[in-house]
């Protein structure tokens, strides 16, 4: 069945698309799973690329030298990275949010420079023989059943203790929310699921090399998941798939803009967080100064006709 | 032998003390990690190597000259990224320094590619021993301007109506502006120093390794933040001895094990304290405010 669909799908795609499309898929997952920790729960997770790579590395050595068919090395690749999960994410999470940014950032750097340095990783040459059976239906479908899972996950109970944290984790403790358990339970359910994009990535690639999962890689999921909107998981969708096809439209007709990149996420990260914190379709209680300014353009359009009297500055001054 | 390794690690290990300020006096004014210190470091590098090599500055001229240049971008970074941002919560401002610093660092490499500079110091470097230990005079210059600047920042910390301010606003902003501070003006003014006290560790860095590259903040001015937990953040005397401390707890490590394991031993380090220790060596308890 999946492989008469792909067969449809390479039929009418071009073979460049179909590449730029399952990356698209896979950054799908990566940015949802992420914006699980950093848009609902408000804690900034700076080393996400790190457990795709504890996913990826572990489903291409079981793949390559244990011979594991793709499903249960997809599986473990999942469960390793939520595992690692745990164990950053316990002693981590329960500090406060900031040093969580620096732990995981010094994590994925952990993982990184571990994948350089064993001989099962390949080292830095690479970790090579991995068969290609990622294709676009079981991406397309990895990512509904995420967005699926995340989507019924942050309506439920579970989902409203994680945005109480975010909006004020003393308020949230106050409530009996017992916030570490959260915290960490939300770390590790993204863990898994960045684990299996890992693998497919694995699957996909056949070649896994330490420099592709550094810190620019979760840096740019960052900027997806901002871009998109923290808190939105449709938002995740089109943050990925904008960050993904954009540098590939620009690589043809701009090709220096596209090098560059990460100069434009850098300043991109700023200017959302100064204009407008929720991104294209984030929800939080937070309003950017694009809010406000178009708030206060509305208003001084409906004050303004009132008459001669009612000059700018002229309200009443409980009206802030 | 192991004293040698001791003197090579204090200097290293008072380079990241001079980063460490920065990071825990911003953070003691604005509850911040500035991401963007690594590379404001960076930025002094930079400054510095210009003004010596194109500028063709003296030394002494050259490194106030470059500190100044640092403190102005520090100063604009607090401008453009931080301050819209005081009233946002504390995860938008994060994501806004992490921003700045991959913007920084990017530019970076646009403006001066990816290519290694060399740094030749601009005068002549002699080496010396001193009871057994082998060292030359740039390394007793890096020690000794960094123990006089930790001396002078003490000063102005403890003794100044600008120190008093700082301490105020970091005490409690709402209270310090109803006291008359002005509290914009005040952060700016630390992000002005503690830029300072990069840029002058980026350039003596630069010319003990003779290199400089847009990428060379990340490492330090991780060290830097991990310096200044260790120390207890928010603590200027805990900045002091956390860098002094893990610089020589990188070298006797290194030492010990191999040079492979020299930046993962700051993490290994961080992860420590953070288990068992979150306030650091000298650090105050925080009690969270409601």
């Amino acid at each position: 069945m999946i492989d008469y669909l792909d067969g449809l799908l390479r039929s009418a795609i071009n073979p460049y698309y179909y590449g730029v499309l399952v990356t698209a898929g896979i950054n799908i997952m990566l940015v949802l799973s992420l914006n699980l920790v950093t848009g609902f729960t408000g804690q900034l997770h700076l080393g996400h690329a790190g457990f795709m790579a504890v996913g990826a590395y572990t489903a291409g050595i079981l793949a390559t030298a244990y011979k594991w068919t793709f499903y249960p090395a997809l599986l473990a690749g999942g469960l390793a990275a939520a595992a690692v999960g745990l164990v950053v994410g316990l002693p981590t999470l329960r500090l406060r949010g900031d040093y969580l940014a620096i732990a995981t950032l010094g994590f994925g750097e952990i993982v990184r420079i571990t994948a350089l340095n064993l001989n099962i990783t390949g080292g830095p040459f690479g970790l090579r023989g991995i068969p290609r059976v990622t294709n676009l239906p079981l991406v397309v479908i990895a990512v509904v059943v995420t967005y699926v899972f995340l989507w019924s996950l942050v309506r439920s109970r579970f989902g409203r203790a994680l945005v109480a944290i975010r909006e004020d984790e003393v308020a949230a403790q106050a409530m009996g929310i017992e916030t570490t358990r959260m915290k960490v339970t939300a770390f590790v359910v993204a863990a898994f699921f960045a684990g299996i994009a890992g693998g497919l990535f694995a699957y996909w690639f056949r070649y896994l090399n330490p420099s592709s999962f550094g810190f620019m890689v979760s840096i740019e999921l960052l900027a997806m998941a901002v871009l998109g909107g923290l808190g939105n998981l449709l938002g995740s969708v089109l943050g990925a798939s904008i960050i993904t096809f954009l540098p590939e439209l620009l690589r043809t007709t701009y090709p220096a803009i596209a090098e560059r990149r990460l100069v434009f996420y850098g300043a991109l990260l700023v200017l959302i967080m100064i204009l407008r914190p929720n991104g294209l379709l984030g929800s939080s209680s937070e309003s950017g100064w694009l809010e406000i300014w178009l708030r206060r353009r509305r208003r001084a359009a409906t004050v303004a006709p009132e008459g001669p009297g009612a000059a700018p500055g002229g309200e009443p001054h409980g009206a802030a | 032998m192991f004293a040698q390794q001791l003197f090579n690690g204090l200097v290293t290990g008072s380079t990241y003390a001079l980063i460490a300020l920065g990071y825990t006096m911003v953070y003691g004014v604005l509850q911040l990690i500035n991401f963007a210190h690594g590379e404001i470091y960076m930025t002094g590098a930079f400054a510095g190597l210009l003004l010596v090599t194109v500028a063709k500055l003296p030394f002494w001229l050259a490194l106030p000259g470059a500190m100044l240049i640092a403190s102005l971008v520090g100063v604009t970074v607090e401008f453009v990224a931080y301050r819209p941002l005081r009233r946002s919560s504390r995860l938008a401002v994060l994501i806004s320094a992490i921003g700045m610093s991959i913007f920084l660092s990017n530019l970076g490499l646009w403006i001066f590619g990816p290519a290694t500079r060399s740094f030749q110091p601009p005068f002549r470097v002699a080496t010396l021993e001193l009871a057994g230990i082998r060292t030359n005079t740039l390394s007793l210059l890096t020690l000794g301007l960094a123990l006089a600047m930790m001396t002078g920042l003490h000063y102005v910390v403890t003794r100044t109506k600008l120190g008093k301010a700082m301490r105020a606003v970091a005490q409690d902003r709402d209270t310090a502006a109803l006291m008359g501070i002005s509290v914009n003006r005040t952060i700016a003014f630390t992000f002005a120093i503690g830029s300072a006290l990069a840029a002058a560790a980026g350039v003596m860095v630069g010319m003990l390794f003779n290199a400089v590259t847009p990428t060379m903040g990340v490492m330090p001015g991780l060290k830097g933040f991990v310096s200044a937990v260790l120390g207890g953040i928010g603590s200027i005397p805990g900045a002091m001895v956390g860098g002094l401390v893990l610089g020589m707890a990188e070298t006797i490590g290194v030492a010990l094990l191999s040079s492979q394991w020299r930046d993962a031993i700051a993490f290994a380090i961080l992860i420590v304290v953070l288990l068992s220790r979150p306030t650091g060596l000298l650090g105050r308890r925080l009690q969270e405010k409601v």
